[in-house]
């Protein structure tokens, strides 16, 4: 009898692999462009007052409390609505980065606290001007000190991107479904793709690890 | 915004329908917690032991837990234990994957607490003549907790934010339901920007309750 599954076979690793590079690829753009717009938005955390603070921190409140998913899926029906669909790699990187910005931020505004207004006065002191005292003193050694929650940001959200899945992103987990559905083998695929992430993801947060001991002498 | 028409009184007429999802998504966020707290800290007692077993089982669940997305665990517990014969109802898969994430976190959480105790606490109690058992039980655990207090609120959020993956394997969680309700009216931007609001009204009622509870429960300490 012809079946309807066929087994999983050597065929199949390009289509996993793709999956792979999609997975990365978004993540890696949503982890950069996070990191720019939360770097921005962090110090612009650490220099305003508690009314402008406030506003900002309910809008970027709303972006970390609502699920991911829900505002993936709530985004991409969004931009259908107002007549313009994107692609779905379109919609997941725009609100992976923007979720990625909201967690940032708060990475960011921690390593903008941590350097302490002595600091600040002694770079002026030297004769720096505000520019250079933040591009020379202020970035550098806070940036440093926020290191190892910044990669425990960058990890979540390498994590995170298997949810741009749901609204049809061909990421790793998404192509496994599909493979999964052909073949019905679910054990040995999920477990080569939870073996993926993992190889991705455990050396990243034992070199965060190991910065941080290194930080703490 | 085109020529989209809102139509917010199916929602309202759903809204019955919604608030028992989110019961159910506050219902197995809490027990994932509970047995979350309950597996962490036999873990965070077997990765501080001197032998070697528990030390391998509690270091393994806390990288595989803490290394791959909740998505993959969730499917794993749905689809993976079925070439096991162990088939899970879509609750079951979601609290058994909740579960194991919190507890690979929370054992890490508990490492921290166990490890921020003064050894003297421990000498003082079997001093006082207490055995092992009742040191943990009325010593070492309760200053434990009440220093991992805030941490384990955020993993509490993080279990009602990750509940909402159960959407993916049919559960009747708030997305879930909400994925249900939508798919009878098409509906699709209203129902979801009403459970939005839902999960980010849960959450601050949380976080409020969790403060309130701190104060009376610590009394200022910490």
């Amino acid at each position: 009898m012809g079946s309807l599954f066929t087994p999983l076979s050597w065929n199949d690793t390009g289509f996993i692999l793709q999956g792979v590079l999609n997975t990365v690829y978004i993540s890696v753009l949503a982890i950069v462009v996070g990191s720019v717009l939360g770097l921005i938005m962090g110090f612009i955390r650490s220099i305003s007052n508690n009314y402008t603070n406030f506003v900002l921190g309910s809008v970027l409140d709303i972006l970390r409390i609502v699920p991911l998913i829900i505002q993936l899926i709530l985004f991409s029906t969004f931009v259908g609505v107002i007549g313009h669909p994107l692609l779905p790699f379109a919609s997941g990187s725009i609100i992976l980065s923007l979720y990625t910005m909201a967690f940032m931020t708060e990475v960011f505004r921690a390593g903008f606290d941590n350097v302490s207004g002595s600091m600040r006065i002694a770079a002026r002191s030297l004769g720096m001007n505000y520019r250079q005292s933040i591009r020379y003193v202020v970035l550098p050694i806070g940036m440093r000190s926020v290191f190892p929650s910044w990669m425990g940001v960058a990890l979540s959200v390498i994590k995170d991107s298997a949810l741009v899945s749901v609204i049809g992103y061909m990421e790793l987990l998404r192509t496994s479904e599909q493979l999964i559905t052909r073949t019905q083998q679910p054990l040995e695929i999920l477990l080569g793709v939870g073996l993926f992430y993992f190889l991705i993801s455990y050396p990243l947060s034992e070199f965060g690890r190991y910065v941080e001991r290194k930080m703490a002498i | 915004m085109g020529d989209y028409e809102f139509h917010w009184l199916i929602v309202y007429q759903a809204l019955p329908q919604m608030l028992n999802g989110a019961f159910v998504t506050l219902h197995v966020a809490v027990f994932s917690m509970l047995l979350g707290i309950a597996f962490g800290v036999l873990l965070a007692l077997g990765k501080m032991s001197k032998y070697r077993m528990p030390n391998i089982i509690a270091t393994a669940w806390v990288e595989i837990a803490r290394n791959t997305p909740a998505l993959f665990q969730i499917y794993m517990a749905y689809f993976g234990l079925g070439a096991f014969g162990i088939h899970l109802s879509p609750y079951m898969a979601v609290l058994c994957a909740l579960t194991f994430v919190n507890s690979g976190y929370l054992t890490e959480t508990f490492r921290g607490g166990f490890q921020a105790i003064p050894r003297t606490q421990y000498v003082a109690s079997w001093s006082l003549g207490m055995k092992k058992v009742q040191s943990y039980r009325y010593i070492i655990l309760p200053q434990m907790f009440r220093r991992v207090y805030y941490p384990m609120t955020n993993q509490f959020i993080w279990s009602i934010l990750m509940s909402s993956l159960g959407i993916l394997v049919g559960m009747g969680e708030l997305s879930g339901e909400t994925q249900r309700l939508q798919s009878l009216s098409f509906r699709t931007l209203e129902f979801f920007i009403v459970a939005a609001i839902m999960y980010y009204v849960i959450t601050k009622l949380v976080l409020f309750s969790a403060d309130i509870m701190s104060r009376r429960l610590f009394k200022g300490e910490i």
